[in-house]
């Protein structure tokens, strides 16, 4: 940058006689140069990685998830050096945990985004507020050793999917928090006034303008929370010991998930066993982006017209 | 149906700052009233304190009596949201609810006072939607998004949603200030006309808009800023506009202040 500078010192255009606005200086060109070079080069840094990781799971996971047993079918009866099986087990499971996840977080947060937003005053609303920046920090492994201190240590229990939840619970807290703190801020106080001026309590101007005005963004918060919570690893390896078997009861025996299909089949470096890695690997990504469009397809339905 | 106001030795709090101070006058139903004065004078603040909206801001505090028709809306035992039923407020910027229809913008006071019936809901916004001279330029189209109507339509439509819950009073905070002239002239034409049916207050910038359409007026100024502004006087309009007992009112009609 210091040399486009000295180059430019000396050769400052001047104006043509006449004319009162000054021509554009050579320096400010060469930065714009530049700055765009930049951010183009920082773009494709970013996007490269990206467009890598679908190709590498897509080529490689695509032939297993086009095959219909793969949505229907668990991987009992078969030997892991076999091809054959599906991951109908693994998907029920993550799908089991997340919504039992979600049912729990979801109020939770978005209750504690309205204290923070709404009421929050003082020093009740600073603990809080700080409490939450902590959870956010919290590392997964770390969450479920403490559910694991708590529900196999204190209260005796066995290791089950709803110990896996309760885990997922404190990740998804702080981050469903946070994005609907956001989005509650962003609806215009005028809003809220206009609202008391028509005689409306509090409660009924939060649950009646408020909420639905901040709807679209709080959901597609949700669904982020959602997403980072189903690829969790960590607590599925603590809490809920892979199974090849179907398992539905979330208070009773293994449970799979699509992480632990994966960690399950990674390592031996067999065709079969990669090929199941890589198809629950893309079958993850799948479901991340069903939500996705479920979630905005109710946004839209409630989103604010224009 | 309107109502007078009876204010007694009113001064008002941001915390431990005091925004205006020792206020009293006297609203008469059926008219309007226009409130004007330098930028930071209090005026906005004091007719906020008449629905009892200024306690909505953090620190926010009121002293003295504001009697509605004898009775005292900062009397311990009144609820500030039925206050806030029978004193409606219009505010500078048009705020229709952007997730409602024009419909719905309109219904909203009734609708979420626990309102149900459809044939009364129905009754209420076209009559308010007349009231507020925007019937026929919606009727059309009340299920479309109230966003998306011009600025002056989306003031007229806050107008109508505010006389839908048929308030006693009306107040309006600058309700012009973000309109064009001929939508500026729409307002005031309308403000003439309801004013048979309400007490109508109103904050302006605009003298012209003063002299035009209130009966009374009064004038608030601050001696310096970080100071608490005053009622210097109130008048009927014309007295005010013509010759103003006061030289500060005088100075500022005449455009001679600071």
């Amino acid at each position: 940058m210091s040399t486009v500078a000295s180059t430019d010192r000396g050769t400052r255009p001047t104006p043509p006689s006449g004319s009162l606005v000054p021509q554009i200086s050579r320096r400010r060109v060469a930065v714009d140069r530049i700055v765009t070079i930049l951010v183009w080069v920082a773009f494709f840094l970013a996007v490269v990685p990206l467009a890598w990781i679908l190709w590498t799971v897509l080529s490689k996971g695509f032939s297993l998830v086009l095959d219909s047993h793969w949505w229907t079918n668990s991987q009992a009866g078969i030997s892991p050096r076999r091809e054959g099986g599906g991951a109908y087990h693994a998907i029920v499971g993550t799908i089991l945990m997340a919504v039992v996840t979600a049912v729990i977080a979801v109020p939770l947060a978005v209750f504690t985004a309205i204290y923070l937003v709404e009421y929050g005053r003082g020093r009740l609303a600073r603990v809080v507020s700080f409490m939450v920046d902590i959870l956010t920090g919290i590392p997964s492994i770390v969450a479920a050793l403490f559910i694991y201190a708590v529900w196999v240590g204190v209260f005796r229990q066995q290791r089950v999917g709803f110990a896996v939840s309760l885990a997922l619970v404190l990740l998804m807290i702080p981050v469903v928090t946070r994005s609907t703190e956001e989005m509650l801020k962003l609806v215009p106080n005028e809003l809220r006034e206009a609202s008391y001026a028509l005689g409306v309590p509090k409660w009924k101007t939060i649950s009646r303008i408020v909420l639905p005005t901040a709807l679209s963004g709080i959901i597609t918060g949700i669904l982020l929370g959602l997403a980072r919570v189903m690829g969790e690893t960590a607590p599925l390896i603590i809490l809920a010991p892979y199974t090849a078997f179907i398992n539905v009861d979330l208070f009773g025996g293994n449970m799979a998930a699509l992480p632990t299909l994966i960690y399950t089949n990674f390592g031996n470096n067999i065709q079969p066993q990669l090929d199941r890695m890589w198809a629950a690997a893309l079958t993850l990504i799948l479901l991340v982006l069903v939500l996705n469009i479920a979630g905005r397809f109710v946004a839209r339905f409630s989103a604010v017209r224009r | 149906m309107a109502q007078r106001i009876d204010v007694k030795d009113v001064s008002i709090y941001y915390g431990s700052f005091k925004a205006v101070e020792d206020v009293s006058m006297t609203i008469e139903a059926r008219s309007v009233t226009a409130f004007i004065g330098p930028s930071g004078c209090g005026k906005s603040t004091f007719l906020r304190t008449l629905n009892r909206m200024h306690e909505v801001v953090p620190g926010g505090r009121v002293d003295g009596t504001i009697e509605l028709n004898g009775q005292n809306l900062y009397a311990a035992g009144t609820d500030p949201v039925a206050v806030r039923r029978t004193v409606g407020m219009v505010f500078q910027r048009p705020n229709p609810f952007p997730t409602m229809s024009i419909f719905d913008n309109v219904a909203a006071g009734l609708r979420l006072n626990g309102e149900r019936n459809k044939k009364r809901l129905t009754e209420v916004v076209e009559k308010s939607l007349r009231g507020a001279n925007l019937w026929d330029e919606v009727k059309d189209r009340l299920a479309k998004p109230g966003a998306g109507l011009s600025g002056g339509q989306q003031q007229r439509l806050c107008i109508a949603r505010a006389i839908a819950v048929e308030p006693q009073v009306l107040l309006m905070d600058e309700p012009c200030s973000a309109l064009d002239p001929i939508s500026t002239l729409a307002i005031e034409d309308l403000i003439s006309e309801i004013k048979q049916n309400y007490t109508i207050v109103i904050v302006t910038h605009n003298m012209q808009q003063a002299a035009r359409v209130s009966d009374r007026t009064a004038f608030f100024n601050l001696q310096a800023t970080g100071r608490p502004g005053h009622l210097i006087e109130m008048d009927d309009t014309t007295k005010i506009f013509s010759n103003p007992t006061e030289k500060a009112t005088e100075d500022y009609i005449s455009g001679r202040f600071g």
